[in-house]
């Protein structure tokens, strides 16, 4: 038979009218992966990034090494943000299909990624966060005022109207700006750690993107001056398996775990399953701990599912198969802490469906106060001088003459 | 003061700023142990050690993307380019990023980082050694852009830069690093030891952005043009015996439209100069300025002395720079009676 190059080209598992099939995701039974010392040499943890570093079972119970033996209470605070994080992103969603915000990005079924990374970090740690990482700013106790004014572009807006929603940012709360340009914070995170490493100061910088935004040139700067400096980074590669429509083969996770490429950095990779709150959050504090004592970066390779469309902009049913996430084999983040709780006797529907109630009134307690700031057809508006403030420290005369000339045709 | 060439006149701005500042590091490509390949940073590591003068991979985009994130954790980066020509990898980092950090986040994140990097043509350096990209970076708003033509303006100049809270494009003409060029490559080099600005003081100093340097008071026409083309300039208008008035821009963001329209006010004529290329070049915004704020002082066409809209060409070299000829001509187009 005569040899041939081919082009080949990665095919989705299941579009629309097809039946979902995850049988190419790789996994490892829960508290099946051995965890290894903190300053372990890349090299000898190459398995961490082809297991699945799992700690809940399906019945809910937390198993093997990895188990993080956390509190009932700090369990419980963990599966409140998610919750919240959840019913923030559906209210937001509704909003934004009733026409008072322009657009809104969920992160529905991706709650434990954000969650459970931050309370396995100290708030000195900062964050530098992709589009999807709202359970971030929830764990780290932004207010929700504060969230949905800057979706308002409001008088409240933290970024005075110039942002698209979802693109928050918190100088108090130590998480960086977001920019619409994809994997830009990646190697942002990691000049953050080597400047902290410079300075000799304890705290360590954490990044996310998604698989898909892992082709960007960024991603490779990250894991390179990671690995050349050592810098006490976390680089979080959140596998949602889509980019809008691309699968990710297009990224390059046909070949290999996306957590693979640690390794050929020298850095360890550590694919962990992303829906498994006590797996992100003790793989998290692992790599938390080779920060804080001098063993470097780590990078981290979620494997979850982007249960919603990627924004309010794309149709799912376009392009994969509906309801597919009902199939993911590694469930719902909040439906498996919920589980394993109830299973410990320190949860019950009935405080689950309470909870429910109270972050829903939160929520709608929030929308109210925020609207009262200002949305995009009624109420208070931003000034529009403030179009040409903070481009420079101090405006330069060109921006002071055109900022007068909008006033005249303001009139 | 001490006689510097530019090299050292950039040498010093980072050695006092690094005595001065803890906050201030350096970084880049062949920058520590080597000191640059124009040894710019020469024995700065060894003063100041491995974690204030970075060695960094060969990978621009990272470079930029670095500086950003230690700025924003409280330290004052200045990242160099090897070549301007080798920016373009950081491009999206610059353009995306440093420049509308402060911006986009409403004031509460900023990162003062200065781009470092050795421009323009005249060292037989071809396509990838001699681009003049100031352009592209005027167009983006949020940058200062910056470009000494003596060594006394560079290092006040790279002072103001790394104490200066906003990003910096800084560039520096390198065929000016060891002396004022006229454009005539058969002359014998002139170093900086024979002029006035190769005096430097060694101490702290700063040269303000914004204004621009008159350089050649005169009264038949108005040269402006910043970097190696000051020096092109003044000797095409010295030969013709023209009086010419020479404007060394120094900095084009900000633009120092005052003394630029005050001196075209008076002449009535206009030369602008640079090496970049002509369409799209900054020339084309600066004689917008002219013609926006004092047309109806002007008694003549205003010529554009630049580089052909071509990549620069290695074997080329001498028939592509805009050299005394071109500005030559120019200046007499300029001054034929209307």
């Amino acid at each position: 038979m005569n040899k041939r190059s081919r082009l080949h080209l990665p095919r989705a598992p299941a579009r629309p009218g097809e039946a979902p099939d995850f049988g190419y995701v790789a996994l490892s039974p829960a508290g099946a992966v051995a965890r290894p010392d903190v300053n372990a040499r890349a090299r000898d943890v190459e398995d961490l990034a082809v297991n699945l570093v799992r700690v809940l079972d399906d019945a809910g119970a937390a198993l093997g090494p990895w188990h993080p033996h956390l509190d009932a209470a700090e369990l419980q605070v963990g599966l409140r943000h998610m919750l919240l994080t959840r019913l923030y992103d559906e209210r937001m969603q509704r909003t934004q299909r009733a026409g008072k915000i322009s657009f809104y990005i969920r992160s529905l079924g991706e709650e434990a990624v954000s969650v459970a990374s931050c309370m396995a970090l100290r708030p000195g740690d900062m964050l530098f966060p992709s589009y999807r990482n709202q359970g971030l700013h929830i764990a780290r106790g932004m207010p929700l005022v504060d969230l949905m004014c800057q979706l308002l572009s409001n008088t409240r807006d933290m970024c005075k109207g110039r942002q698209l929603p979802v693109m928050y940012h918190s100088r108090a709360a130590n998480i960086f700006s977001i920019s619409g340009n994809l994997a830009t914070q990646f190697p942002q995170a990691v000049g953050w750690a080597m400047a902290a490493a410079i300075k000799g100061e304890d705290h360590l910088a954490a990044s996310w993107l998604g698989e898909g935004s892992s082709a960007e040139a960024d991603f490779h700067h990250a894991l390179l001056f990671a690995s050349v400096y050592q810098a006490p980074a976390i680089l979080n590669v959140v596998n949602n398996q889509w980019a809008i429509s691309t699968f990710q083969g297009y990224a390059g996770g046909e070949q290999r775990s996306f957590a693979a490429r640690g390794p050929g950095y020298g850095v360890p990779g550590v694919r962990v399953d992303g829906n498994d709150f006590l797996a992100v959050y003790a793989v998290t504090r692992w790599a938390a701990e080779r920060a804080r004592t001098g063993a470097g970066p780590t990078l981290i390779e979620h494997v979850t599912y982007r249960a919603a469309a990627h924004s309010t902009s794309d149709d799912p049913t376009r392009y994969r198969a509906k309801d597919d996430h009902l199939h993911w084999p590694l469930g719902d983040p909040i439906e498996r802490l919920k589980r394993h709780l109830i299973r410990s006797g320190d949860w019950s529907e009935a405080r689950h469906e309470a909870l429910i109630a109270e972050l829903e009134a939160l929520v709608s307690a929030s929308w109210k106060e925020a609207v009262s700031y200002g949305t995009m057809s009624e109420g208070p508006k931003l000034d529009p001088d403030l179009m040409f403030e903070d481009v420079f420290e101090k405006m330069p005369a060109h921006l002071i003459k055109q900022r007068d000339a909008m006033r005249r045709e303001r009139g | 003061m001490a006689q510097m060439n530019m090299v050292q006149a950039l040498n010093s701005a980072m050695d006092v700023m690094l005595g001065r500042d803890p906050s201030v590091v350096l970084m880049g490509e062949d920058i520590g142990y080597f000191g640059g390949v124009f040894r710019v940073t020469e024995g700065l590591q060894r003063k100041y050690g491995e974690h204030r003068v970075l060695d960094t991979p060969i990978a621009e985009g990272g470079i930029v993307a670095t500086a950003i994130g230690m700025a924003v954790n409280g330290l004052r980066p200045v990242a160099e380019i090897q070549f301007a020509d080798y920016i373009y990898p950081g491009f999206d980092q610059i353009c995306s990023e440093l420049a509308r950090l402060r911006y986009r986040s409403a004031g509460d994140f900023y990162a003062p980082v200065t781009i470092r990097t050795p421009c323009g043509g005249g060292i037989r350096g071809g396509q990838t050694h001699s681009q003049s990209p100031e352009a592209i970076f005027t167009h983006v708003s949020g940058l200062k852009v910056v470009m000494p033509s003596n060594p006394r303006d560079a290092k006040g100049l790279l002072i103001t830069a790394i104490e200066c809270d906003d990003p910096v494009i800084f560039l520096e003409p390198k065929r000016l690093y060891n002396g004022p060029f006229d454009g005539d490559p058969h002359k014998p080099a002139v170093p900086w030891s024979t002029h006035p600005k190769g005096e430097v003081d060694e101490g702290h100093y700063t040269v303000p952005f914004g204004r621009a340097d008159v350089v050649r008071a005169g009264a038949a026409v108005t040269v402006v043009t910043y970097g190696t083309m000051v020096y092109v300039a003044a000797a095409a208008a010295a030969a013709l015996g023209i009086d010419a008035e020479i404007i060394d821009l120094r900095s084009l963001v900000p633009l120092d439209v005052d003394t630029i329209c005050r001196s075209v006010r008076k002449t009535g004529r206009c030369v602008i100069a640079h090496e970049a290329t002509r369409l799209s070049g900054f020339g084309a915004e600066i004689l917008s300025v002219i013609q926006e704020e004092c047309f109806w002082d002007l008694e003549a066409p205003i010529q554009r002395v630049t580089g052909w809209d071509t990549p620069y060409p290695h074997a080329f070299e001498w028939e592509y720079f805009p050299g005394q000829k071109r500005v030559a001509l120019a200046l007499e187009t300029v001054m034929e009676p209307t």
